[in-house]
């Protein structure tokens, strides 16, 4: 056994002597009640250890015992549905042994290793097998079939293979490689700070759907691309992460409470398994793992639950599957650095932040990403990742905003002023972007409508082109604007208040599929173009503005999916119908 | 008998370094005596070998090198409890100061706490009515939340603060409540207003306080919210009672924090306050809520003064990024004696969604709520358009908005400090306002909610 002795207690930082023989970044257990710490820094003898429990009556003179091995999560059936702290520990089972507050050095396995589960095998004795094949699945819920691979750097013969009920610890097969029989059991370890293995990366050109219309339609996402949220606090940060993990098109959500509230968690646990997935109607916390570190569990767990979150997630990419990541918020994280290098007495960047933030929040977020993954067949997976920033007084010019903004495609730049009027989500159609829309372009029109992009581009222009002429009005009033301009203003009016603006808490409202996008989009835009015309014709101004059937379009997005076909029809009907009325009337 | 150290090899500031100690263990208590005999109570932030780095709760005047003892009492902070806390005021560090008998503890508690597991939190969503028409209509306030008010110098805070104390109930239950009071480098005036008006309703044989004003050691404030929410919990999750606890001022408490940071000479984040101060403020605001499986409840009221007006200090930038939302008051609006003061539109209730609706209030509270934010925030921007353009250059709509801005400062938000609205005379006057409005504006608001409650107009 590698044992030292400590030396220094500094909050959750540690340091031992006589750890010459541990490596970097190995898990060690400190003091006789075992607390969990991870060896950040070696200075010959001594090693600096972070420790993700609270160090209060550490002192020096006690045993550190390094475990020999790196940070790592267990990765098996048993994990969708889960809730775990920031080092994969099971919170709900720490309940039970524990209470209703977290003491320290519970240790309670990641997985249940007693459950019996029904493995059926997928390739049968005698197959030839490479790593990241798939041995065998287990339905862990109804909406997740758990693919058992064969693990990293084992290839060979199957030798044994059985059906059956079987617990973690049973070998499910065995497979003869060069090295001699290896049995396979259902899970596998696998250390927080390396990426999975996959065979190649694949551009990002399908749309991750998500069911919020500012987000498909203006700043959409790709399956496999990266997203950043950045806003003030009430800003509605959170209600977008749990509006994407409640509805983005996804086989699996890894959702990451990182230093954020307590009561965030208890309500994702409360209400997803309520929802059902619009896709499969299953519940929605059959398909989602849930990572909580919140903010007043101590700071070094917090720094780790980003990785375990991530390496959860590549674990089911790797099964083919499309997995949405989010983190809310990579701010608590950049803390949580910062407070483990003030202490370490490194020389800061800027903020007090160390020098390597960048990189860091740099090699997180490349994990994401659409790939080949391992194994004989080209099977396909895709990891999207969807990082919540918090920037101080929601000013973006700080480190951590900037750092994120140099590597992620998608930028939804969430606006207190929106917020304060109560459009939801307050995503800033002016400052946002995504990088994502060329490579997209060609999916939208096999996929959406053949004019999509040209429809999401004349609402975009609308919108710019309001901001201009909203600078006019403020100068010299409305009046002093054209009548084809009046109804520019009216129109974009109607995209800001009846399209963008989704509220997250009504049952319809909360989620819009593509297809009834494209029709809301036609619906306002016939309207502008149909009044255009009018106006030509010398229609009233006022009387255009002023028909009836947009409120009928300002409320098209209450209508359930399955009716949206015939109330755009009967829109259509009576925008002509009103339209012709007004022209009727004008000449007058 | 503990070891007694004569080693004290520095002070500076809220700071004290002793050397050749042994066994001593971070965050322990320690306790200094003086030559003439005074006792003084310190914690270890820091120990390296054989020297530790000790935090002071108290001045260090009078603390001579050679001749002061330090003993270390081999466990960190700690607050003796009892059900008899009740009706008692205690200084910033959890003595009695009020010259009653001393406390006989049923148990000691750490002060720390211990975090919350979030799989075994309660959801708060049991709407408590304040009477207050700004925070139950718009920004409502639920059992178990943390709502700070924002506040500044010269904002009548400690009113807003009171008031809510005094009139808070959740309707349709009759339930043992409870309210602990930290007082942090505030005034005698401040404290004693809240003392006051404590005795008028008759809750001070219900509340437990903690005072430290501004004259006491600015270094004891940091232990001050760590006694209360420690007293709060046990009142709460051992005793079942719901309890209310009002923490101000927190800025001080920050300062606080910033001088031992300082003295530590730590790398600092932005204003010189230390990089931890979000995980620090964070331990004490998450210390809010509810349990599964406990009766009682802890619903948290911090009240912090935003230095120069500006909520991106850090003090209410952090605050606002931890607790569930904010209550933000306004100097503008004080000035056109609106009171209380509360600037609706960037307040906000994270939990009032859960809080709100058909079993819990009415159900016309959600849409009627957006519906007035929507409304009144156009209403300002159409006003704010009139002071720059004239009346003249206003569309009939936008009169229209700019006289709902109005009539809703001063009907809606502005009520005084003794009035006491029921959910439903708050609701209905909602409505009255909203009738200034055309129904087709309404958008917000479903069909059949319009036919049941827009006022008809003859």
């Amino acid at each position: 056994m590698k044992t030292g002795i400590i030396t220094k207690v500094a909050g959750p930082l540690v340091i031992a002597e006589g750890m010459r023989d541990a490596n970097m970044f190995d898990v060690v257990r400190v003091s006789e009640q075992r607390l969990i710490g991870e060896i950040i820094e070696m200075h010959g003898d001594r090693a600096s250890i972070q420790v993700y429990e609270e160090t209060s009556g550490l002192g020096p003179g006690e045993t550190v015992t390094s475990t020999g091995a790196p940070l790592s999560v267990e990765l098996g059936p048993g994990l969708i549905g889960a809730i775990y702290d920031g080092i994969q520990r099971p919170l709900d089972e720490i309940m039970k042994v524990a209470g209703t507050n977290l003491k320290r050095g519970v240790d309670v396995p990641a997985l249940n290793h007693n459950k019996k589960w029904h493995f059926k095998p997928a390739a049968k004795v005698g197959d030839k097998l490479i790593a990241g094949d798939v041995l065998g699945t287990v339905q862990e819920t109804a909406a997740v079939l758990h693919k058992i691979l064969v693990p990293n750097k084992v290839d060979g013969k199957i030798v044994k293979i059985s059906e059956g009920d079987f617990t973690l610890d049973e070998p499910v097969a065995v497979i003869k490689t060069e090295k001699g029989n290896r049995e396979i059991k259902m899970f596998t370890t696998w250390p927080v700070r390396a990426g999975r293995p996959y065979k190649k990366k694949l551009s990002p050109d399908i749309l991750l759907t998500t069911g919020q219309r500012p987000i498909d339609t203006l700043f959409p996402l790709a399956k496999g691309g990266v997203a950043a949220v950045p806003g003030p606090f009430g800003s509605g940060k959170t209600v977008v992460q749990h509006q994407l993990a409640k509805w983005a098109a996804a086989d699996i959500i890894v959702y990451i409470g990182c230093g954020e509230r307590g009561n965030e968690m208890t309500d994702v646990l409360n209400e997803f398994p309520e929802l059902k997935d619009p896709r499969t109607g299953n519940s929605l916390m059959e398909r989602t793992v849930l990572i909580a570190n919140t903010s007043d569990m101590p700071v070094a767990a917090r720094e780790a639950s980003i990785y375990t979150g991530i390496t959860i997630a590549e674990y089911f990419r790797d099964m083919g599957y499309t997995v949405a990541l989010m983190a809310d918020s990579t701010s608590r994280w950049a803390e949580a650095l910062r407070e483990m290098s003030g202490r370490l007495e490194e020389m800061p960047g800027e903020e007090g932040y160390p020098a390597y933030l960048g990189s860091r929040l740099a090699q997180f977020y490349e994990r994401a990403g659409r790939v080949l993954v391992n194994g004989t067949k080209d099977t396909e997976g895709a990891l999207s990742v969807i990082g919540a920033v918090s920037p101080p007084g929601g000013d973006i010019s700080e480190p951590v905003s900037q750092a994120t903004l140099r590597i992620v495609k998608v930028f939804w730049g969430l606006d207190a002023s929106l917020a304060y009027k109560r459009h939801f989500p307050a995503i800033n159609w002016l400052t946002s972007y995504s990088l994502y829309t060329d490579q997209l372009t060609q999916w939208f029109s096999e996929n959406a409508a053949p004019d999509f992009m040209a429809l999401r581009g004349r609402l975009m222009a609308l919108l710019q082109d309001e901001s201009e002429l909203q600078e006019i009005v403020n100068l010299v009033g409305m009046d002093a604007l054209s009548a084809p301009d009046r109804l520019k203003l009216e129109s974009a009016r109607s995209i800001r208040e009846d399209y963008l603006h989704q509220n997250a808490f009504d049952p319809t409202d909360t989620y819009t599929s593509l297809p009834k996008q494209v029709l809301m989009m036609r619906a306002i835009l016939s309207f502008y173009d149909k009044a255009l015309d009018a106006l030509q014709k010398g229609a009233n101004i006022e009387l255009l503005v002023n028909m009836p059937v947009r409120e009928r379009i300002g409320r098209f997005k209450y209508e359930p999916e399955e009716k949206v076909a015939g109330e755009f029809e009967s829109i259509e009907v009576q925008l002509d119908s009103e339209i012709a009325d007004v022209l009727e009337r004008s000449d007058d | 008998m503990p070891k007694e150290y004569r080693t004290i090899r520095e002070v500076a500031g809220p700071l004290m370094m002793i050397s050749d100690v042994e066994d001593v263990k971070y965050d322990e208590l320690g306790e200094i005596e003086l030559p003439d005999g005074e006792t003084r109570r310190c914690k270890v932030l820091e120990v390296d070998g054989s020297n530790a780095l000790v935090q002071l709760f108290d001045s260090a005047a009078g603390i001579n090198l050679a001749d002061s003892k330090v003993r270390f009492l081999g466990r960190s902070m700690e607050l003796p409890v009892s059900s008899d806390m009740l009706s008692r005021v205690f200084d910033g560090l959890g003595n009695p100061i009020d010259g009653g008998p001393a406390l006989i503890p049923e148990k000691r508690l750490d002060v720390n706490g211990t975090p919350m597991n979030p799989a075994a939190r309660n959801y708060p969503q049991e709407f408590i009515q304040t009477g207050i028409s700004a925070i139950d209509g718009l920004n409502t306030l639920v059992r178990g939340q943390k709502l700070p008010i924002f506040s500044a110098s010269g904002l009548p805070h400690a009113q807003l603060a009171a008031q809510i104390a005094r009139q808070a109930t959740v309707r349709g239950k009759d339930e043992q409540f409870a309210v602990v009071f930290a007082a942090m480098g505030i005034t005698f005036e401040e404290s004693d207003y809240f003392i006051q008006s404590f005795k008028e309703t008759g809750a001070i044989d219900r509340t437990v306080m903690f005072v430290n004003l501004a004259n006491d050691p600015a270094i004891e404030r940091i232990a001050t919210p760590k006694m209360a929410l420690t007293a709060a919990e046990y009142l709460a999750f051992d005793l079942g009672m719901h309890v209310l606890v009002i923490m101000t001022d927190i800025t001080n408490y920050a300062d606080a924090l910033r001088e031992v940071s300082a003295a530590r000479k730590e790398v600092p984040g932005r204003r010189g306050y230390p990089g931890y101060m979000y995980t620090d403020l964070a331990t004490l605001y998450e210390r809010a809520g509810r349990l599964r499986g406990k009766d009682g409840s802890i619903t948290l009221i911090p009240i912090l003064t935003m230095p120069e007006d500006d909520k991106t200090h850090p003090i209410p930038d952090l605050t606002g990024y931890i607790t569930e939302g904010q209550i933000i008051l306004s100097r503008e609006l004080y000035r056109k004696s609106v009171t209380p003061p509360i600037d609706v539109l960037p307040s906000l209730s994270r939990l009032k969604d859960k809080g709100i609706g058909p079993d819990r209030t009415r159900e016309d509270h959600a849409a009627t709520m957006n519906q007035l934010f929507a409304a009144y925030a156009r209403g300002k921007d159409a006003r704010e358009l009139m002071v720059i353009l004239g009346e003249a250059a206003l569309t009939d709509m936008d009169k229209k908005y700019a006289e709902f801005a109005e009539a809703f400062e001063k009907e809606y938000v502005s009520q005084g400090y003794d009035a006491n609205r029921s959910i439903e005379e708050t609701l209905d006057i909602g409505w009255q306002l909203l009738a200034i409005l055309p129904r087709s504006e309404l958008k917000r608001i479903k069909d059949d909610m319009l036919d049941k409650y827009y006022p008809k107009k003859d």
